[in-house]
């Protein structure tokens, strides 16, 4: 392979991975917007997505008759996965950060931990601590550019991503709800003066973000044909990561900061050793933060007395 | 005629100013209580995680900075004893004051280019740094031994009275329980003062804390410094204690648990913190009987802890600023 080749494989395996990591960051940065709480157990939810949509592969794969039931059977996975998750997401909502509302910044912070320990041992518990297989839904088919290659899986992933983005800023942009969550965003105290439900709004948010990360958590185990309970940890990390960069709060910026953090991994992968990519992506965010603290697309906020 | 009761008051009134005395001393019996050489073992670990989440608090507690990172400073403390010892044959007297003066500069190299982000900025850089180090240690092979770390790191002996620390859990214990002591000493007195103060006023409003002439940026730089320098004790301690160092004892996992101890406990009160830093410590082992239960009840501990003293169990410093009501934000 020539160096060129190197570079475009490693560009095409980095949009995958970004494009996983940015399905993940829309919830931190949705529900940090709204509600200015780090979600720390948002990557379990995504770990939760890949583990449910397994289960109700295995429960529904007899139903489905030949290549022509792949149409409806991987976006009926889609939608179930992603129903359990933001049904999931509510709960943990309900349970864990609704009646912080009003305590202290960090207090959720630790409940957002102790959820993540709860969801990690649950999913042990129930599946086993080790790899669990994930079969290819979908028959996969090579490309090829020379000696670049991609697949017909990584397409699909991409397209299912944009389709839900596409969703997404359809709600937030022309639903209701959306100019809720914007409202909420600017302002919480003015909103709730508006008369928004603003217990209703944070539901809501943790609701689609979690579908999201469900998705997203769909998408890696179909990417990678294994899945670990402890996948959500690291993936989490670097979706938080990559929300940071793109301006938390920001709902552009989290796909761009995905996008970016995945690209940057894959060429640190290709380049360096797979050991330091992730030191490359780290690196890259602090010096990014240090030059535009408020990330790429974030606004500064003006501090008013 | 006094009553029982009130008799009962008084002595009580009398013995308040000596309460840390009798903590102390009820530390010091432990060992002599329970002779279990396991718990003494987990008591002296436990002790580590006191030092660490003393160190954490600085940073958080009272200088109101969200530090996702602090495995690093541990680490840093730990592998410049376990360095020092390999390759010079420092013992660990001196290799304790070193390494926790070489937290402090890692803390302050770390927070210098950080330290005008705000908030959620500055955390996630803290994390960012936190897995660089981790990272690092784990490839830098002719140096830290890679993965595999270092090993044969001496411990601790007495001078002129030739005993050695070696494997036993015991003189551990009570070398953490000093260094605790002299850290909350040296803690109560920089509570107090004008540098505390400080942190006070930057924690609660850092605009208005600007025009009162305090200036943040040494404010801060002197709250990592201060963090660095405990944790960098906690590092030399752990790696005498192990007599071992390697990467995988410095993950993220390590930095969430000191933080979840320190705001657990509750944020910016000493004794809050150290009560954190046990029962977080300790509570593993008790729920050792729950076998493949156990992480599920610990975390299911943590939530409800938090949902029923959002302020922390010992906390109630906290009526206002960076990290209280959301609401009072705006």
């Amino acid at each position: 392979m020539s160096a060129l080749d190197i570079f475009f494989q490693q560009i095409i395996n980095g949009l995958t991975l970004g494009i996983i990591y940015a399905m993940i960051a829309l919830g931190y940065t949705m529900v940090y917007g709204i509600a200015q709480l780090i979600n720390f157990a948002h990557g379990e939810i995504f770990m939760v997505g890949a583990y449910l949509g397994l289960t109700i592969y295995l429960a529904i794969q007899g139903f489905a008759f030949g290549p022509a039931g792949l149409v409806i059977l991987v976006p009926l996975i889609f939608i179930f996965t992603m129903l359990g998750c933001s049904a999931l997401g509510a709960l943990v909502e309900q349970t864990a950060y609704r009646p912080l509302h009003n305590a202290p910044r960090l207090a959720p912070l630790i409940t957002a931990i102790g959820v993540s320990f709860l969801l990690q041992n649950a999913v042990m518990l129930l599946y086993g601590p080790q790899d669990k297989y994930f079969p290819n839904l979908i028959p996969i088919h090579r490309f090829s550019f020379g000696a670049v290659t991609f697949t017909n899986l990584q397409m699909i992933i991409a397209a299912a991503a944009l389709i839900l983005m596409g969703l997404l800023n359809l709600v937030i942009m022309h639903t209701r709800t959306g100019k809720a969550m914007r409202a909420l965003a600017e302002d919480r105290q003015a909103a709730y003066l508006m008369g928004i439900p603003v217990n209703r709004v944070i539901t809501q948010t943790f609701v689609i973000g979690s579908a999201m990360a469900g998705a997203g958590g769909l998408m890696f185990g179909m990417y990678y044909n294994t899945i670990n309970f402890h996948d959500g940890y690291l993936a989490g990390l670097k979706a938080f990561t990559a929300a940071v960069l793109g301006g938390i709060g920001n709902i552009p910026g989290a796909l761009i900061g995905g996008i970016l953090i995945g690209v940057l991994e894959g060429l640190g992968a290709g380049y360096l050793s797979s050991e330091w990519k992730n030191v490359f992506a780290f690196f890259i965010l602090i010096l990014i933060l240090l030059f535009r603290p408020q990330g790429l697309l974030g606004t500064r906020v003006v501090k008013k007395l | 005629m006094k009553s029982k009761a009130a008799r009962r008051r008084k002595i009580l009134k009398v013995l308040r100013p000596y309460r840390p005395f009798l903590w102390l001393v009820l530390a010091i019996s432990i060992p002599f209580l329970d002779s279990n050489p396991y718990h003494i073992d987990v008591m002296a670990s436990a002790g580590i995680f006191v030092l660490l989440a003393l160190g954490l608090n600085v940073i958080v507690g009272y200088a109101g900075i969200l530090n996702l990172g602090f495995a690093a400073f541990f680490a840093v403390g730990a592998y410049a004893y376990a360095l020092l010892n390999l390759h010079w044959n420092i013992p660990f007297w001196p290799g304790l004051i070193f390494s926790a003066f070489t937290g402090s500069l890692f803390g302050v190299l770390l927070a210098t280019p950080a330290i005008r982000l705000s908030g959620d900025y500055l955390a996630i850089v803290t994390l960012g740094a936190g897995e660089i180090v981790r990272i690092a240690l784990n490839n830098l092979d002719p140096l830290t031994g890679g993965p595999n770390g270092l090993l044969g790191i001496d411990h601790p002996t007495l001078p002129f009275m030739a005993y050695d620390f070696g494997v036993n859990s015991e003189p551990y214990y009570f070398l953490t329980l000093a260094l605790i002591t002299v850290v909350i000493f040296f803690m109560r007195r920089i509570e107090n003062s004008r540098l505390g103060r400080a942190w006070g006023a930057l924690r609660e409003d850092e605009l208005v804390a600007g025009f009162m002439g305090i200036d943040p940026i040494w404010a801060k730089l002197s709250a990592f410094a201060l963090g660095g320098f405990v944790a960098g004790l906690a590092g030399s301690l752990f790696a005498a204690k192990q007599g071992s160092v390697s990467p995988d004892s410095f993950d993220f996992i390590l930095s969430v648990m000191v933080l979840a101890m320190v705001v657990l406990g509750g944020l910016g009160n000493i004794y809050g913190v150290i009560l954190g830093a046990v029962l977080l410590s300790i509570l593993p082992e008790f729920l050792r009987g729950f076998e493949i239960y156990r992480m599920l009840l610990f975390g299911l501990s943590m939530i409800l802890v938090m949902l029923f003293r959002p302020q922390g169990l010992l906390g109630d410093l906290y009526q206002s600023g960076e990290f209280s009501t959301r609401g009072g934000k705006q």
